[in-house]
């Protein structure tokens, strides 16, 4: 499924009290989409594949808020032991989303290792599994993410989405939406408040 | 050098929330009192750059966490510390074994004693070396002193503990 579309169904359901993480490309198309919610973390600059364990200490501060991350594959690959973390954790208010696009698409489309050509190599969802999540979902169509795209949010987590999404051709990394640091401190008060 | 009822009468006095860890020979003496205290949750990673990561979020949610590491998973942290300390500018507050200072026995010439203040050196964080262990009350109090005034000034810090063992 096309990323853009993918993430614009997440802007339609999004609750107005629900924080939504996006890095790298994920970040970059969700600027683009429109104006800034307040509960938007931008994650540029990251660090790259420690969205995730961002996310696990927000919904830990925060249990009455519903975390959502959507971090990439290749992210994901980067920072694998947080599944086990998260699970450990087990906050019911949280969600990762991995958009798998089976590139590190902003550096020029190189595939990760766990891509072979245009086949994947790993199945991201049943690692979520071994690691301990109980909840886990997979979408390849549009059409189905859509349809179940609230439910799976409102499932009591944490809970582990798969996306399957299409490469942008030539896409670029984000920049960061304004100076990182007030961000930081807006960001805070949104989620406090 | 510190008991665990000294560590987590600290950090209760310190008003901590959360202490995210992975845990060495002596860091992990502390962790049953760690988890058996009501007012701190105890959060385990798999790798310590998480850790900064995870206290980054606790942190931008209102919490008041505590990074608990040994110093060669300081080393680990690298970019993740980057992001959180610098790029956010968030005041996130560590502990850190200091592996084989009071002790090489283990692993005589361990690099660990060539490598970890340097680095501190070189992330220009506010970091002070705890390693008087005739003097365990005293050093308690310097920490709690260094991990307030890191507070009032909203910088990170490390409190460098010196270990015996690696």
């Amino acid at each position: 499924m096309p990323l853009v579309e993918s993430l614009n169904v997440l802007r339609e359901i999004r609750g107005d009290d629900e924080a939504v993480l996006t890095v790298m490309g994920t970040a970059r198309e969700w600027m683009a989409l429109g104006e800034l919610h307040p509960l938007d973390w931008i994650y540029v600059p990251s660090s790259m594949g420690q969205a995730p364990s961002l996310g696990l200490g927000m919904a830990l501060a925060q249990p009455d808020k519903q975390i959502i991350v959507c971090n990439g594959d290749g992210c994901m690959l980067m920072n694998l032991g947080t599944l086990v973390t998260i699970a450990n954790q087990a906050p019911s208010n949280y969600t990762l989303i991995i958009f798998d696009n089976g590139i590190y698409e902003i550096t020029g489309g190189q595939p990760t290792p766990a891509t072979s050509g245009e086949s994947p190599l790993v199945d991201h969802p049943a690692l979520a599994r071994a690691a301990g999540f109980q909840q886990v979902f997979v979408f390849d169509r549009l059409d189905d993410w859509m349809e179940s795209a609230r439910d799976v949010i409102d499932a009591p987590g944490p809970t582990f989405v798969h996306l399957s999404i299409a490469p942008v051709p030539g896409a670029v990394g984000p920049r960061s939406p304004s100076p990182a640091p007030p961000r930081a401190v807006e960001f805070g008060k949104a989620l406090q408040g | 050098m510190f008991s665990a009822n000294q560590v987590v009468d600290l950090l209760q006095e310190l008003s901590f929330t959360h202490v995210v860890t992975i845990p060495d020979s002596t860091l992990g003496q502390w962790e049953n009192d760690l988890k058996a205290c009501e007012s701190i949750d105890y959060v385990g990673v798999c790798r310590e750059g998480e850790a900064w990561a995870v206290a980054a979020g606790l942190h931008l949610g209102g919490a008041t966490p505590l990074v608990l590491i040994q110093c060669t998973g300081l080393f680990e942290s690298g970019d993740s510390l980057r992001n959180a300390l610098f790029d956010y500018r968030l005041p996130l507050f560590a502990m850190i074994g200091y592996r084989s200072f009071l002790n090489q026995s283990t692993l005589p010439g361990d690099t660990c004693l060539t490598f970890t203040e340097p680095i501190l050196d070189a992330w220009g964080m506010d970091w002070a070396l705890y390693d008087n262990a005739e003097n365990t009350p005293e050093q308690l109090e310097a920490i709690a002193a260094q991990c307030l005034r890191c507070r009032e000034a909203d910088m990170p810090g490390v409190a460098l503990v010196a270990e015996g063992r690696a």
